[in-house]
């Protein structure tokens, strides 16, 4: 186990170089510099020249990636041009709204979907399992920025229930702050749960229908174990660890949607952040902010990789 | 020899019966059997009508549109509300049909989509078919390049991509979000192909000189083809909200181009989402309908490529 372990993050460094590489790069090809919204009437061409030749835009690439991962290692990301605050900063601010809103997603998704799949893989073929069916799939095929506009629209303006804006009311305080807080992320993170269930429930429908018919299901009814005991205890927790693998895989998904969620919902988490940075050019943000997702897919499939090692000996032989 | 003195034996009438019997009992052609799913199933018939007219539709209805015409500012029509002045569903804050821009708009979208799913996939059909197939370092090395493309985050890079290149158009456009989306396609056709090449009919190709491409292409691809079926038919489902979604966000077509991502980007407006809800609500339920229809025949054609799950006789 541990040699696969080893390996899969050998793997990884190379991985992470290239990245990097490739983030730096394309940040440098993006048009316009960082000077060019702190440029006013009175600045001269040979100003603007030597501050960029200061901030070293005109060393070779090379030479600019090489500063940038030594700063980086040195836990210094850079300043954003357009905030005036260090990056590491600002990105540490916004990953705690992300992190939050992703982090109740993921729970309520847990909480929606495995009961759901319990439920479906115990009346395989029968009328709940088709409902069950039809709800992941209408759920699945749908565009998830369109179901985010109109639940804020039904939701949020129409009925007027949730706000529609912010993470938290600028009145609040205290222990308001806290339920203020969650009033704030629970439209989008009910709907990124009741929406992003479909791969949850179909792995445990399938978890529980393999098991239905293993030996040890049969073991336990011929031993006169209650039917409800073996869903609750036998089954339910044998496919736990294998569910819980999917957590690392959703970690992109969820990455990926907080661009969309953050954005219609005005939540100011490092997705929102993400846009506004492209807006406004912000380079020094960006490539962190792309850097930093990739680290963190890298992570996620990592994780639930060795979980899935741990559970199936079958992985770990390959 | 022996065959063909029994076959003389046989009178023409005698053959022609047994030929028809033979046929009758033989598997149907996968067109047949496609057919008969969507007979067997209404709704998915009608589904399949839906969509395809409605394709059908968007193609040819925007040559009649003067687009130009219907993308200048009518300061005159502002915000007309649904079936006013020959405004079937209102007009936007410029004064421009929502009607119109929303048939121009899903021939944009549509496009995109179809032409993201023809390229990804034909890449990811590819990409898996030969990675599988040759297994050992090839396969070690194409799956470290998915590894790779996998741990990207897709609509950042996308997003990056847009922005670098500043005259891009629909078809750069395909052409940039089918670099980020062939994996899924890759990963699901590799693991059949490891399975189909351990068979015995490759094992034989392979022992009697076949070359690779051969077998590759004439011999595992049309084995596996039902799956291919399936999956390009529900990556397409997908790749509509591909672009409407980025077009949504801004960074899609550009903002002259009508798409129903550009409509639905009407909602951000705070005074639009509330009160005029026809700029961007249309294009929303479109797209809705469009995914829910589309997957829904994809339904049905993965139940016909499964012989236990099909309906029809």
């Amino acid at each position: 186990m541990w040699k696969t372990i080893l390996r899969r993050i050998l793997i990884m460094i190379p991985e992470i170089i290239l990245l990097s590489i490739l983030v730096f790069l394309l940040a440098k090809a993006m048009p316009g510099d960082p000077f060019t919204g702190s440029i006013n009437p009175r600045s001269s061409a040979a100003q603007i020249q030597h501050l960029k030749e200061l901030n070293g835009l005109y060393d070779p690439w090379y030479q600019q990636y090489w500063n940038w991962i030594v700063h980086l290692f040195h836990g210094d990301l850079g300043q954003s041009y357009q905030y005036h605050e260090a990056v590491s900063n600002l990105i540490g601010e916004r990953a705690i709204n992300t992190l939050w809103l992703s982090a109740f997603t993921m729970v309520l998704t847990y909480l929606i979907a495995l009961p759901l799949g319990l439920y479906a893989g115990k009346h395989e073929g029968k009328l709940p399992d088709t409902v069950i069916r039809v709800y992941t799939y209408v759920t699945y095929c749908i565009p998830f920025f369109v179901i985010l506009v109109i639940g804020l629209w039904i939701f949020g303006y129409v009925l007027n229930w949730f706000p529609t804006t912010g993470s938290v009311a600028p009145t609040a305080k205290g222990l308001g702050m806290l339920s203020s807080r969650f009033f704030h992320i629970l439209l989008p993170g009910l709907l990124g749960a009741l929406f992003g269930t479909v791969n949850i429930v179909q792995y445990m429908r399938s978890e529980v229908i393999d098991a239905k018919r293993s030996d040890y299901v049969r073991t336990a009814r011929s031993k006169g174990v209650p039917e409800k005991d073996i869903y609750r205890h036998h089954i339910f927790r044998n496919s736990l660890l294998p569910i819980a693998a999917f957590g690392g895989y959703s970690i992109t998904g969820l990455l990926n949607g907080s661009i969309f969620t953050e954005t219609i919902f005005s939540y100011p988490g490092m997705g929102m952040l993400f846009i506004d940075s492209i807006n406004y050019r912000d380079y020094t943000v960006i490539t962190a902010l792309v850097l930093l997702f990739g680290v963190m897919n890298l992570l996620g499939t990592l994780l639930s990789d060795i979980i899935l090692g741990i559970v199936d000996p079958r992985i770990r032989i390959e | 020899m022996a065959t063909n003195t029994k076959t003389a034996d046989i009178s023409a009438e005698e053959l022609a019966r047994l030929t028809a019997e033979a046929k009758k009992e033989a598997a149907p052609s996968s067109t047949k059997i496609l057919w008969n799913e969507f007979k067997a199933d209404r709704p998915a018939l009608i589904a399949l009508i839906i969509v395809v007219g409605f394709i059908l539709f968007v193609m040819i209805a925007p040559l009649f549109i003067n687009s130009e015409k219907m993308m200048t500012t009518d300061i005159m029509a502002y915000l007309t509300p649904p079936l006013q002045d020959n405004f079937l569903l209102g007009a936007d804050a410029n004064g421009r049909s929502i009607g119109l821009q929303l048939i121009v708009g899903s021939r944009n979208s549509i496009g995109i989509a179809i032409g993201l799913t023809l390229i990804s996939s034909t890449f990811g059909i590819a990409w898996g078919l030969i990675s599988g197939y040759f297994g050992g370092y090839i396969d070690w090395g194409m799956q470290r390049v998915y590894d790779f493309m996998m741990m990207l985050p897709m609509t950042m890079m996308i997003i990056v991509l847009v922005t670098i290149i500043d005259n891009y158009n629909s078809i750069s456009l395909t052409f940039i979000f089918s670099i980020f989306y062939w994996m899924g396609t890759s990963r699901l056709i590799r693991s059949r192909t490891l399975a189909e090449t351990k068979k015995d009919y490759v094992a034989a190709s392979i022992t009697s000189g076949t070359s690779s491409l051969k077998i590759i292409f004439k011999e595992i691809m049309p084995n596996i083809s039902s799956l291919i079926i399936v999956d390009t038919t529900l990556s397409f489902a997908e790749n509509i909200g591909v672009e409407t979604g980025l077009s949504y966000l801004g960074f899609g077509l550009p903002p002259k181009t009508p798409s129903l991502g550009t409509l639905i980007a009407n909602a951000n407006d705070p005074n639009n989402i509330t009160q005029y809800w026809w700029t961007w609500l249309p294009a929303a339920v479109e797209i809705i309908i469009l995914c829910l229809s589309i997957s829904y025949i994809g339904q049905v054609v993965s139940r016909a490529a499964n012989s236990s799950q099909r309906r029809a006789e």
